[in-house]
């Protein structure tokens, strides 16, 4: 192999993997000291943009200072750590000026012009407004300073070399501002401002092609999180998230409450609405919702890709269904009923709950092994949570059981082996 | 006939029930019926809004009520000091103490809403298990531990904090009786290898870090195999006082 040919592939392959992680990145992250009362009266603008973006998820650690940074995400390529945005002049941001702020959200580029690594999404925040970009510059440098050192990165050779960001950038990232639909509604261009640009849903919920890039059409179409193994579900396909029949009150309660009538989020979603979404103006919230609503309608119902055939979904083992009725009417019933209709909004929905008949079966059977609580919200106070049962089934029973949820009450998901089952046991739960 | 009189008296045969016979098993498919009617029509609509719904994610691993299960590791939760609970539920969010499933249920939840699962578990009814495993290495060495310490390493008698009866005190200090030797032992090792932290002074950390393996076994051998006191509540606060400074016990 020639050194030119060399060097294209180790970019495309360098590059799949720092997007990959980047995605990671924005998904795995660990909960900072709360520091803001979700019933806040009052909250500045800037602070309000802070909550929107998700800054402190990553620019903070575990035990340590909101937005001192230093938050490590290991990557099977090294560990990244995210530096420390608050105000402290020589470790953090405060020598900065509104300007370089701005050109480091709109471009990707660091104060000293150096690449950023995709891990920060300034592929969406590229959209921020020149205003919103200021107001939470302001923020940001008025919070008390820390001086807390960056971390330098922990990258092996050749991902270390930030110029392979320039492929990446080519083939991925494009420059620009948000752009509203005239023929649209104030409400509607609200909400996509809100999620292209410092919502960055598209991070986690966008499919992702083998050179680790995302196409206009594949935006919001779903996909499975790298290393942490949990599935974004799409936004757009009615077949995969069922959008198309939420309501838009149904959707905002979810993003802002954490629960609804129709399911409650949990893995890294939980995350999301704990320490962003949940601070929402109930204006906002809609907008978001009409705009996701709005995806289904501009492209009709895009159905995810199937590698298992149509007639699959169709014929579930009966014997398998049998045994996880068994499962389900022992472990399960006295929450989600026996007709799978919960007693929402804090035992949720299975019959007919999207999240469980995805092509994927990642979230049933990791629901089923870990459990969890939704988050604490200012609309949620105090959650209903549902038990991990790991340690009390086999990965026989848990196969059985999701196949059962899966295929019950009008649902027509596929059925689910033990091994996919025990695969997820591995599965990371925080880190 | 002593055999005979015993199947008699399960079996007791009257001559007028032979026509009940008749009728009895319509009634009882009338009667399952009307029970499966009734099932199904109890299954609520709404969750109950009680702790005790809400605590349902506690319940396969720590009981119904948090009174624990036959399983060898997982501890009863009931009737333990408020306030350690607290504490552990606290050290569990934030990552002090590490055990992924519950570090990843609490993740996301506040300390008014963690107060609430304290005070609801602490005054659960402590229920009596078989023990869930024999209980073998409690030797001599185990007792001295607990009863006596070893005052030129520094480490306290057990019942000196645990109290003479092992049920603990309030509001920070855990009985220990009823428990599992291998729990008892894990969290022992977790002290001394700082998997699992307490507010400082850390005082269990200091002890574990100074007792061999072979003591933490012996020990929690010893521990796991005390009959269980009556009751198991544990002391009010200011019982006994304490040897050493402990961060949980004010």
């Amino acid at each position: 192999m020639n050194r030119s040919a060399y060097t294209a592939v180790s970019t495309v392959v360098a590059t799949v993997l720092l997007f990959l992680a980047g995605r990671t990145w924005c998904a795995q992250v660990e909960p900072p000291a709360v520091t803001h009362n979700p019933n806040a009266p009052q909250m500045s603008r800037g602070e309000y943009l802070a909550h929107l973006g998700d800054c402190v998820a990553c620019h903070s650690k575990q035990g340590g200072q909101a937005f001192a940074g230093g938050f490590a995400i290991p990557t099977p390529f090294g560990t990244l750590y995210s530096p420390n945005i608050t105000s402290d002049k020589v470790t953090g941001i405060g020598s900065w000026t509104a300007d370089e702020f701005y050109r480091m959200l709109h471009t990707g580029h660091a104060r000293d012009g150096t690449l950023l690594y995709p891990a920060m999404p300034f592929p969406a925040y590229t959209k921020v407004t020149r205003e919103d970009s200021d107001a939470l510059f302001g923020y940001l440098h008025a919070l008390a300073p820390v001086r807390q050192v960056n971390r330098s990165n922990e990258l092996r050779f050749p991902y270390d070399n930030r110029s392979l960001m320039f492929g990446w950038r080519v083939l991925y990232f494009t420059e620009g501002t948000f752009e509203p639909v005239p023929a649209q509604s104030v409400q509607f261009n609200r909400g996509a401002y809100l999620v292209q640009g410092l919502g960055h849903c598209a991070s986690c919920h966008s499919t992702i092609n083998a050179l680790g890039g995302s196409s206009e059409d594949s935006a919001f179409a779903g996909g499975l999180i790298p290393l942490q193994n949990w599935y974004a579900p799409s936004l757009t396909s009615n077949q995969e998230s069922g959008l198309g029949n939420w309501s838009v009150s149904d959707i905002a309660e979810l993003l802002k409450g954490g629960t609804s009538m129709r399911g409650a989020v949990y893995g890294p979603m939980a995350e999301v609405t704990h320490d962003s979404l949940q601070y929402l103006s109930d204006d906002d919230a809609t907008a978001i919702a009409v705009y996701l609503k709005s995806l289904l309608g501009s492209r009709g119902v895009v159905q995810p890709p199937t590698d298992d055939g149509p007639s699959a979904r169709g014929a579930l083992p009966l014997a398998a269904m049998s045994a996880g009725r068994s499962v389900y009417e022992k472990r399960c019933v006295s929450c989600h009923r026996s007709d799978g209709k919960g007693m929402a909004p804090a035992y949720p929905p299975l019959a007919g709950n999207p999240s469980i008949q995805m092509e994927s079966s990642v979230n049933p059977l990791r629901m089923v092994l870990n459990g969890g609580y939704p988050p604490q919200t200012g609309d949620n106070p105090r959650p209903y949570g549902m038990p991990p049962f790991a340690q009390v089934l086999s990965d026989g029973e848990v196969a059985a059981v999701v196949t059962y949820i899966r295929g019950s009450w009008g649902n027509h998901g596929s059925a689910v082996t033990s091994l996919e089952a025990n695969a997820m046991r591995a599965a990371p739960l925080l880190d | 006939m002593q055999t005979q009189s015993s199947l008699q008296s399960i079996t007791p045969v009257h001559p007028d029930e032979f026509g009940r016979l008749h009728v009895r098993p319509i009634g009882f498919i009338l009667a399952a019926a009307l029970l499966c009617v009734g099932v199904q029509a109890e299954e609520p609509a709404s969750a109950p809004d009680t702790m005790a719904a809400r605590a349902q994610g506690c319940s396969t691993c720590h009981g119904p009520n948090g009174e624990g299960s036959n399983d060898p590791y997982f501890p009863r939760i009931a009737g333990k000091p408020a306030g350690y609970l607290f504490n552990q539920l606290r050290n569990f969010r934030d990552g002090r103490r590490s055990y992924p499933p519950m570090n990843y249920l609490l993740a996301y939840l506040h300390d008014d809403y963690l107060k609430e699962f304290a005070d609801y578990f602490a005054t659960q009814p402590i229920i009596d298990h078989a023990p869930a495993m024999t209980v073998s290495g409690a030797g001599a060495l185990g007792q001295h531990l607990a009863l006596q310490g070893d005052r030129t390493r520094g480490i306290p008698a057990c019942i000196l904090c645990h109290g003479p009866r092992l049920t603990g005190i309030e509001p920070g200090i855990p009985g220990l009786a009823g428990l599992n030797p291998r729990y008892i032992a894990a969290q022992l090792v977790s002290w001394r290898v700082g998997t699992r932290r307490a507010a400082e002074p850390d005082c269990m950390h200091s002890i574990a870090s100074r007792l061999s393996e072979a003591e933490i076994g012996q020990v929690s051998a010893w521990l796991a195999a005390q009959p269980l006191p009556s009751p198991l509540t544990p002391a009010a606060m200011g019982a006994w006082k304490t040897p050493i400074a402990c961060g949980s016990q004010p």
